[in-house]
């Protein structure tokens, strides 16, 4: 196991308090990801604890484009990953951001 | 002055049947005898094709072949489209056979290369299947042929039902070559369904002693398509089968594109495109095409060969599978192929490996797979004259602004998650292929599909439309830039792929307007095998291994 933690600035607070939303499930290949509001003095922290070792670069320029497509502000973001791939991380993290945003699809 | 004989090949032909005559009565030999018929018809060095298939296997007749005596029959130059048996390497081991002239051998690669490197035996070309086929009827002309068939009657006519594939071509070649051919069959009947093989086109028919052996090759199960497929998917369906109107196409085997034929009854469906895409299918009756099938979206389906459990299902969709006049359909691989190449407006399926310039390989270290059908299928056919809205538009958009004489081209689209398993980038600086080609010497390394053909590469993280690029620079930028994370990915260009990306060469999911908390699995016609049992009415029949209900 390994644990990476990511803190981005200068993101965007919601216009509406939104509720925490749990998306995706702890399983070989995927992730679980809980986005909440978090009093961060306008931060967005990203908390991953991982069964891959050995991939900090790799989860850096995710969550570096990430936070590009989505600049949020005082909102925790905690994930819970079984070993998935960059592709199913982007989405999980953009579906479980989305369904944060604006209610369930 | 001597008199040339110009009937040598018919006399040969005469001697061979003269040593075989007292083990056949009429066309029929009964299995005890095949070895000793084999021993008579064989002659050292001949070539010879034993039917090897993506599907029906000449088992009895390669286990036969197999335990010839080697004192008599020899260096044999195998031509046979594919290698799936052990059966097929082990006359090398024992030395019956010596050359090997073939299109694909996907579960033996590993062997072929170690068997290759042992010495074991010399590979005259790795083809493509038309190739193949073409050579058949040029310089590698079987001299014996060993076909498999479902049925024959009295007089030797076989019936090869669903899953004809190679075999008419192969006996075509054999026969009208004065070479002999020699059919084992499931079951000897009094009135066949249909003849799909006339009799005197077949010197000898074998009852097997077991049903020969099919591979279910084009079987997915759709519990194990994931949701990056279902957006990759999305993203094919709106990006490209909608914009381009494409609607006669290939799919390859994967589940990638098994999530697409999945989401025509839903998404694509939603989109409003039905009727107006995928209409007209060169492609083995894939049991995920049912869902769409019975919506109302396929008009044809022509197929190489047919798949395990489609049987009844095909029968009772006369309308949309070629199907023969007792009502069981009928697959040709040949023909298929040629409509593959030259009728069809797209060829989208996956890979392993694509390089900097767009080349896409299979090969991987240690195994030399070959290529079967996806080059002819992937590549532009620079024979086409016909026209269609699709491939007016691939032509416009690879020729703007260039001084060409106006022309269209083929959609050809690899679909790769930039990851593979175990976190092997699908995106490399040099092909694996390179040093297979070096090991194995050969001529040239083996590139399934090659960049200038390729049209688009569709990844989880968008479409990259090569035809638009005009420099080398953009279209490696283009690769880079929906290329991930892998290094080939971490190493881009950023501002030249922004500038991509206005220009419409790259596109993301939300470019398309695609609403990416719709890509879950509910998306999907056919969540499972028994969803696909349920929408075909009951009248597809899973082989048991996909029973998992």
């Amino acid at each position: 196991m390994e644990t990476l933690t990511f803190e981005y600035r200068g993101g965007r607070a919601l216009a509406a308090p939104a509720a925490a939303t749990l998306t995706g499930v702890v399983g070989s290949g995927n992730l679980e990801v809980l986005v909440e509001p978090a009093a961060l003095d306008g931060a967005c922290r990203v908390e991953v604890t991982t069964a891959a070792v050995g991939f900090g670069r790799i989860w850096q320029a995710v969550m570096d484009d990430f936070f590009a497509r989505h600049p949020l502000a005082d909102v925790q973001i905690s994930i819970n990953d079984v070993g998935a791939t960059p592709a199913v991380v982007s989405l999980r993290l953009d579906q479980a951001v989305e369904a944060f945003r604006g209610g369930v699809a | 002055m001597t008199v040339r004989q110009w009937n040598t090949q018919a006399q040969n032909r005469a001697a061979r049947r003269e040593r075989a005559a007292a083990l056949a009565r009429g066309r029929h030999v009964a299995s005890a005898d095949a070895r000793a018929l084999l021993e008579a018809v064989l002659e050292p060095g001949d070539r010879v094709c034993l039917e090897g298939n993506n599907q029906k296997q000449a088992d009895f007749l390669a286990k036969t072949l197999v335990s010839v005596d080697p004192a008599r029959v020899h260096d044999l130059h195998m031509v046979q489209s594919v290698l799936a048996l052990p059966e097929h390497l082990e006359v090398f081991e024992r030395g019956i056979a010596r050359k090997l002239d073939f299109s694909f051998s996907g579960p033996q690669g590993a062997r072929l290369a170690r068997l290759l490197g042992a010495g074991k035996l010399t590979i005259g070309a790795i083809h493509t299947y038309l190739e193949l086929f073409g050579r058949y009827f040029t310089d590698l002309t079987p001299k014996v042929s060993l076909v498999a068939a479902q049925a024959a009657d009295a007089a030797g006519n076989l019936y090869t039902g669903p899953n004809t594939e190679d075999t008419p071509v192969i006996v075509e070649a054999t026969a009208f070559r004065q070479g002999i051919v020699i059919a084992q069959v499931n079951e000897i009947v009094d009135r066949l369904p249909r003849v799909d093989i006339p009799a005197d086109w077949v010197d000898y028919v074998i009852l097997a002693p077991t049903p020969n052996y099919i591979e279910p090759l084009f079987t997915r199960d759709p519990a194990q398509i994931s949701e990056v497929q279902v957006l990759m998917a999305m993203m094919a369906i709106k990006g490209i089968y909608a914009e381009y109107e494409v609607n006669r196409l290939n799919h390859g085997i994967g589940f990638d594109t098994a999530a697409i034929e999945l989401l025509l009854p839903t998404y694509a469906e939603s989109l409003g495109l039905k009727g107006r895409i995928c209409r007209h299918w060169a492609l083995n009756p894939h049991p995920a095409l049912i869902p769409a099938i019975e919506a109302g979206w396929v008009e044809s389906v022509h197929s190489f060969g047919g798949e395990l459990g489609m049987e009844a299902y095909t029968a009772a969709r006369p309308d949309v599978f070629f199907t023969g006049a007792d009502g069981s359909m009928r697959s040709n691989r040949a023909l298929c192929q040629a409509a593959g190449h030259y009728a069809c407006d797209m060829f989208i399926g996956s890979t392993l490996q694509i390089d900097l310039a767009g080349n896409s390989s299979t090969a991987t270290l240690g195994r030399i797979t070959g290529f079967g059908g996806a080059p002819n299928m992937g590549a532009d056919a620079r024979g086409r004259r016909h026209a269609s809205p699709a491939w007016l538009k691939a032509g416009r958009e690879a020729r703007a602004g260039r001084n060409t004489i106006p022309r269209g081209q083929k959609l050809v689209v690899q679909m790769v998650e930039t990851f593979r398993e175990h976190m092997a980038p699908a995106f490399v600086d040099t092909l694996d292929a390179w040093e297979l080609a070096e090991q194995a010497g050969m001529p040239l390394p083996p590139v399934m599909i090659y960049g200038e053909d390729v049209s688009h590469i569709l990844t989880e993280e968008g479409i990259a439309n090569l035809l638009l690029c005009r420099t080398d620079e953009e279209r490696e930028q283009a690769i880079r830039g929906v290329a991930g994370y892998t290094p080939v990915g971490l190493g881009r260009d950023k501002r030249m792929v922004e500038n991509l990306r206005d220009r419409g060469v790259i596109r993301r999911a939300e470019d398309l307007g695609i609403d990416k908390r719709l890509a879950t699995r509910d998306l999907l016609a056919a969540r499972s095998m028994k969803d696909l049992v349920r929408a075909s009415g009951g009248l597809y029949d899973p082989p048991k291994r996909f029973r998992n209900w």
